[in-house]
């Protein structure tokens, strides 16, 4: 199957005198619908090699290709509407919106895409929050909720878009190992009725065993890369 | 901007109630104190000015140098008629003389008009302490001190005449109080036709009196009028002779604006520095809006829709505020005689400007945190949590 995101000699260094080298000439590729998991010790460099397959952070030096389109070269604008309409993240601190609910912030992609919110998108936001289990709560505010049903909400939004990218760091990182499972579950089953693309770091071994295919990262470098 | 921005602005704002009142506070207060100072300025510069030249003359057309009086020219009133901008225009005939009655002689000055028309200027009819307007021939209206004086009373006949000798019998239908001592003491008010026959004048006026619209552009078209009138005469307008009274005008309005520049410029500074500190209270949600692909440009509008909703609803506010303060003030602060000492005064286009002006106001006191909210990297908020 045809590479969805593709990587080539992604180097990244923090700091302008004192130089730290994070991560080094990463070479990878994902599949459309593949479901992938980075493991790695804490500190080898995950999080900012997710960063920067989601453009929110750039390397120094190498580039990040999207279904063959170099993203190194686009603008704020163009980029910020890439991450829109083709990534999905979900992040291991929720990052819901206080301020609103629910179903306001499983729309706000939404409305972040067309300025407005339409009869369609509001049935398939009340779709994916029924998919996620909260239709309970869907008029709660964000911060109304637990932390179980805070990271079902990040899931569903990160769906609202339908984008071929669904990026996760640690999304279970916070949550005890019951809900764990079934929030895996949940991505697994959404990785086969609508076809995204998963990655997920975790360093839960037993969830990573459960992907496609484990990446493991090490001081910056690609330690072992198994696909089932 | 978009629904997207406004909606965003809109929660942000009811989200932190205390911050939103506070800076509404700040901008109710600030225009109704704008309203209010522009308003009670302008209503008191508006009675300063009606109490001055509100019944009398703006622009007078008399003879040149010392001549008493000139042809009556049919032409030059229709034409003054015709130019729409007087209001309203009356010919008179004025000289002076003496009264005797019980064998005592007073000063009189003989100022006769056509009643109606000067009527209108000079409103004499709510003058009128006792009688009627002078309406047949021969009849006259005296002042009030005059009257007292010479104990005259309404049906009294008294003789005027001229220096030259001349004698005719008036009868008094009137007696006003103009509420000016010299003219309650020495003016006799007739029919303009009994003034020209005493003097022996017919066909002669001393003086074309006009009020105009706009009081302030007297200067303007009494210079227009000048080629109208032609050499042998002269035009003279308000604004020459009471030049003192403009600049104490144009001094309190300067002073008024000062008042209102700061005013503004305070409750702007206000808004500017509570909208700064909720970009930062907001960087969380701004950094995450920014993964979601929110444009800089949608996430700036947050902040400026934050400044125009504040605008708009704390400019309605402080207008009500204000003019209830200006209705407030003219109803409980009164003169000695019980009328306001400061007449209730609302100029729409003032208020409306005032209105605008602070909503662009708040705006643009949004422009420097929302131009902070677009320079904002959503990678800090997502390493740091
Ligand atoms: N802004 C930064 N400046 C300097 N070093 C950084 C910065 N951000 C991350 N690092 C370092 O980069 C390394 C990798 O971090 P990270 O990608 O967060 O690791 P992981 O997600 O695998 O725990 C760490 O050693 C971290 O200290
Ligand atoms: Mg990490």
């Amino acid at each position: 199957m045809a590479d969805l995101l593709k990587l080539n000699k992604i180097n990244k260094i923090y700091g302008e005198k004192i130089k730290t080298q994070v991560l080094f000439d990463i070479d990878l590729s994902f599949e459309a619908q593949s479901f992938n998991a980075i493991i790695g010790e804490s500190g080898s460099g995950k999080s900012t090699l997710m960063n920067i397959i989601g453009t929110l952070d750039k390397p120094t030096s190498g580039e990040v290709l999207i279904d063959g389109i170099s993203t190194s070269s686009m603008k704020k604008e163009q980029l910020a509407e890439l991450r829109n309409q083709t990534i999905g993240f979900i992040f291991q601190f929720h990052y819901l919106l206080p301020e609103f609910t629910v179903l306001e912030n499983v729309l706000m992609p939404a409305l972040i895409k067309n300025g407005r919110v339409g009869e369609a998108e509001r049935k398939r936001a009340l779709e994916l929050i029924d998919l996620v289990g909260l239709t309970r709560v869907k008029n709660n505010l964000a911060t109304d909720l637990s932390g179980g049903q805070q990271q079902r909400t990040a899931i569903a939004r990160s769906l609202i878009n339908e984008p071929k990218i669904i990026l996760g760091d640690e999304p279970t990182g916070n949550l005890d190992s019951q809900t764990t499972e079934s929030i895996y579950a949940l991505l697994r089953e959404i990785n086969h009725d609508i076809k995204s693309t998963f990655i997920i770091i975790t360093h839960d071994q037993r969830i990573a065993e459960k992907a496609d295919r484990i990446l493991e990262i090490k001081d910056g470098r690609i330690n072992m890369d198994v696909t089932k | 901007m978009n629904q997207l921005s406004f909606r965003i602005a809109w929660r942000f704002l009811k989200s932190s109630k205390g911050q939103t009142l506070l800076i509404l506070l700040g901008i109710t207060i600030g225009v109704s104190v704008q309203i209010f100072i522009g308003s009670l300025i302008d209503g008191l510069q508006k009675s300063l000015v009606d109490n001055t030249i509100g019944r009398s003359s703006h622009i007078t057309v008399e003879p040149l140098g010392r001549e008493a009086d000139f042809e009556r020219n049919e032409d030059l009133i229709v034409k003054l008629q015709d130019d729409g901008r007087a209001a309203k225009i009356a010919e008179s005939y004025s000289n002076s003389g003496f009264m005797v009655h019980d064998d005592d002689t007073w000063p009189l000055v003989m100022r006769g008009f056509e009643i109606e028309d000067a009527d209108m200027i000079y409103r004499f009819s709510e003058s009128l302490t006792e009688g009627a307007l002078p309406q047949n021939q021969y009849e006259v209206m005296i002042g009030a001190t005059l009257a007292d004086e010479a104990l005259l009373d309404i049906g009294d006949t008294f003789l005027a005449i001229n220096p030259e000798g001349n004698s005719q019998e008036f009868k008094i239908s009137g007696i006003f109080d103009l509420q000016v001592a010299s003219i309650n003491q020495t003016w006799a008010i007739m029919q303009i036709e009994d003034a020209q026959v005493l003097f022996s004048a017919e066909d002669r006026v001393s003086a074309i009196e006009i009020q105009i619209e706009d009081v302030f552009a007297a200067d303007t078209i009494a210079a227009e009028w000048k080629t109208l009138i032609g050499e042998e005469l002269q035009i003279t307008n308000w604004k020459d002779q009471n030049a003192s009274l403009l600049s104490g005008l144009s001094g309190q309005s300067a002073s008024s604006y000062m008042i209102q520049v700061f005013v503004l410029l305070a409750v702007l500074l206000g808004i500017s520095s509570v909208l700064a500190i909720s970009v930062v209270q907001k960087s969380r949600q701004l950094g995450i809006l920014k993964a979601m692909g929110i444009k800089d440009r949608a996430a700036s509008w947050i902040f400026l829709a934050q400044g125009l909703i504040l605008g708009i609803i704390g400019s309605i506010l402080g207008t009500g505020l204000g003019l209830l303060l200006n209705w407030s003030f003219s109803i409980f602060v009164k003169n000695p005689d019980g009328t306001p000492l400061v007449p209730f005064y609302f100029d729409p286009v003032f208020v409306v400007l005032s209105m605008v002006i602070a909503i662009i106001a708040a705006t643009l006191a949004a422009f420097i945190p929302a131009r902070k909210s677009s320079k904002l990297n959503p990678i800090e908020v997502i390493k740091n949590g």
